[in-house]
């Protein structure tokens, strides 16, 4: 898993850090602060951040690809499910 | 702020613990970097007097609880910000019909050797006589705490610093967090004392916190609050984790816990203390800030960010670092607010709400360490009397709730 530091549109980025230099091609636009994925993983596979499992894949998700509510899922959480997975923004709260 | 509290520079830069300024020593032997009067309101309906009382008036802030019915826990908090080291003097403000006390508050408050008064405005007749009778008490507690305040040397070591982060994104975990956790390894090995709550950021992680107890008792602790904040998330089904956070790249609770996490530092936890009650020793603390069972259940963790920037402050926390990623612009009362964030591009948008650019360490311009050491000299600035930039702006929130939590009996200034 890296971080963008920057927005970054389907193109490739260098990926700098502890046992992971190289070159990854994005499939997709990816904003700053978002993860994308250095390795193939498989549905239900182990998402790892910081050395430490932050999530499982819900999907199977490609090398290149943006990591985030579409694909990963809390231990804990569920109701993060229910997000707009863009924006964040709440759609479980009835408004009318 | 007055600035007349220059720091006296001893030594050179890298050695911070030997510099010192001037602060206010008080009865039990903390030591403030302000000497402000406070205006506490003890209902809602005294809200407006309170305001009106501290508009236009140096050096006095408000705060104040909202309910009719009391609550414990708001009136500890209230008890320990009336005597925090920042706060030279209090006047409670009562409409006159609610439970909660203005009468205990300024005699707990006047026993700490602060000047305290109190009124119920029904008694003192209203609006307009009330707002003139709470502004002469206030300049005259004013002009006393300034002409009898003890002013003496302090240093890194005197200070207990909080942290707390809001409206977090991908770059806090890499680069603010870390930069606050390097700065409070710095402050504990200088004989400071530090402060990071936020336990239900913490979820995901009861392994990599339990590893950082100091000793049994630590872990013991440790345990204990991590099991009873997961018992809580489960049981009202929301994790600490906003649309925001989402939006920022923030994906799962845990990954967002070991972001927040970072801003630990490095050092051993002394162990877990509760709402308002000070460190019991110097070096690196978790306020643990989750409600305990209570037949209302009332008290959500952590409604809003502010609510834990007052926890850390009811601790004793001359200052609260608050590290943000898609940016924020709160403030605090009695404790200034030092905004760090490790992302370049909020901190260029909202430049005149951010005192530090962490993000200068994720392209690679600052180490970790020379970052930690530039927000040490921040921090150590804005003790002295050089105002944050959410002070200079005139922020002053405070956020006082219901809630339940079983707390040993209130005693401060137990250093021991």
């Amino acid at each position: 898993m890296a971080t963008l530091l920057g927005d970054a549109e389907p193109e490739p980025v260098l990926v700098l850090g502890a046992g992971a230099s190289g070159i990854v091609e994005l499939s997709e636009p990816v904003q700053l602060g978002h993860k994308v994925a250095l390795h193939d993983i498989e549905q239900g596979g182990v998402i790892v951040k910081f050395g430490e499992t932050i999530g499982r894949a819900s999907r199977r998700i490609q090398r290149g690809s943006w990591v985030h509510l579409h694909n990963v899922t809390s231990e804990f959480d569920e109701r993060s499910q229910t997000l707009d997975v863009h924006t964040g923004a709440v759609t479980d709260t009835k408004y009318e | 702020m007055k600035g007349d509290a220059p720091m006296t520079e001893h030594l050179t830069a890298s050695n911070p613990a030997a510099r010192t300024w001037t602060g206010y020593l008080r009865s039990d032997g903390r030591k403030g970097i302000r000497n402000l009067i406070l205006v506490i309101y003890t209902v809602e309906c005294a809200q407006h007097v309170a305001h009106a009382i501290a508009a236009g008036e140096d050096e006095v802030q408000v705060l104040g609880f909202p309910g009719c019915y009391d609550n414990q826990y708001a009136v500890r908090l209230m008890l320990a910000l009336g005597r925090h080291p920042n706060v030279g003097g209090v006047l409670a403000v009562g409409l006159g019909c609610e439970y909660t006390r203005p009468d205990k508050i300024a005699d707990v408050v006047s026993r700490s050797e602060r000047p305290a008064h109190w009124f119920y405005i029904q008694s003192v007749g209203g609006t307009q006589k009330s707002i003139e009778k709470g502004k002469q008490l206030v300049r005259e507690m004013r002009e006393r705490s300034q002409r009898d305040a003890r002013r003496v040397e302090m240093s890194l070591a005197d200070l207990t610093v909080g942290a707390e982060c809001g409206g977090s994104d991908g770059t806090s975990g890499l680069a603010g967090n870390p930069v606050v956790g390097a700065f409070f390894d710095r402050l504990v090995d200088a004989g400071g004392s530090a402060i990071f709550e936020e336990t239900v950021e913490m979820v995901g992680l009861r392994r990599v916190l339990l590893e950082r107890g100091v000793d049994e008792r630590a872990r013991a602790q440790l345990a204990e609050a991590y099991d009873k904040v997961l018992g809580y998330c489960k049981e009202v089904r929301q994790y600490s984790v906003s649309p925001g956070n989402f939006a920022g790249g923030l994906t799962t609770i845990e990954e967002k816990s070991m972001g927040a996490f970072a801003k630990g530092g490095s050092r051993p936890i002394q162990g877990v203390i509760k709402v308002a009650v000070p460190p019991p020793r110097p070096g690196l603390w978790i306020m643990h800030t989750v409600p305990d069972p209570h037949f209302m259940g009332f008290g959500y963790t952590n409604p809003n960010d502010t609510e834990g920037i007052m926890d850390l402050v009811s601790a004793g926390c001359q200052t609260v670092l608050f590290v943000t990623g898609r940016g924020s612009v709160i403030g605090s009362v009695i404790a200034p607010l030092i905004k760090v964030t490790g992302n370049t591009q909020t901190y260029e948008r909202m430049i005149d709400d951010m005192d530090f650019n962490a993000g200068t360490v994720l392209t690679g311009e600052t180490s970790l360490d020379d970052a930690a050491d530039q927000l040490c000299q921040l921090v150590m600035r804005v003790a002295a009397g050089e105002p944050s930039k959410p002070e200079a702006l005139g922020h002053r929130e405070y956020f006082v709730m219901y809630k339940h939590q079983e707390a040993p009996p209130l005693t401060l200034g137990c250093r021991a």
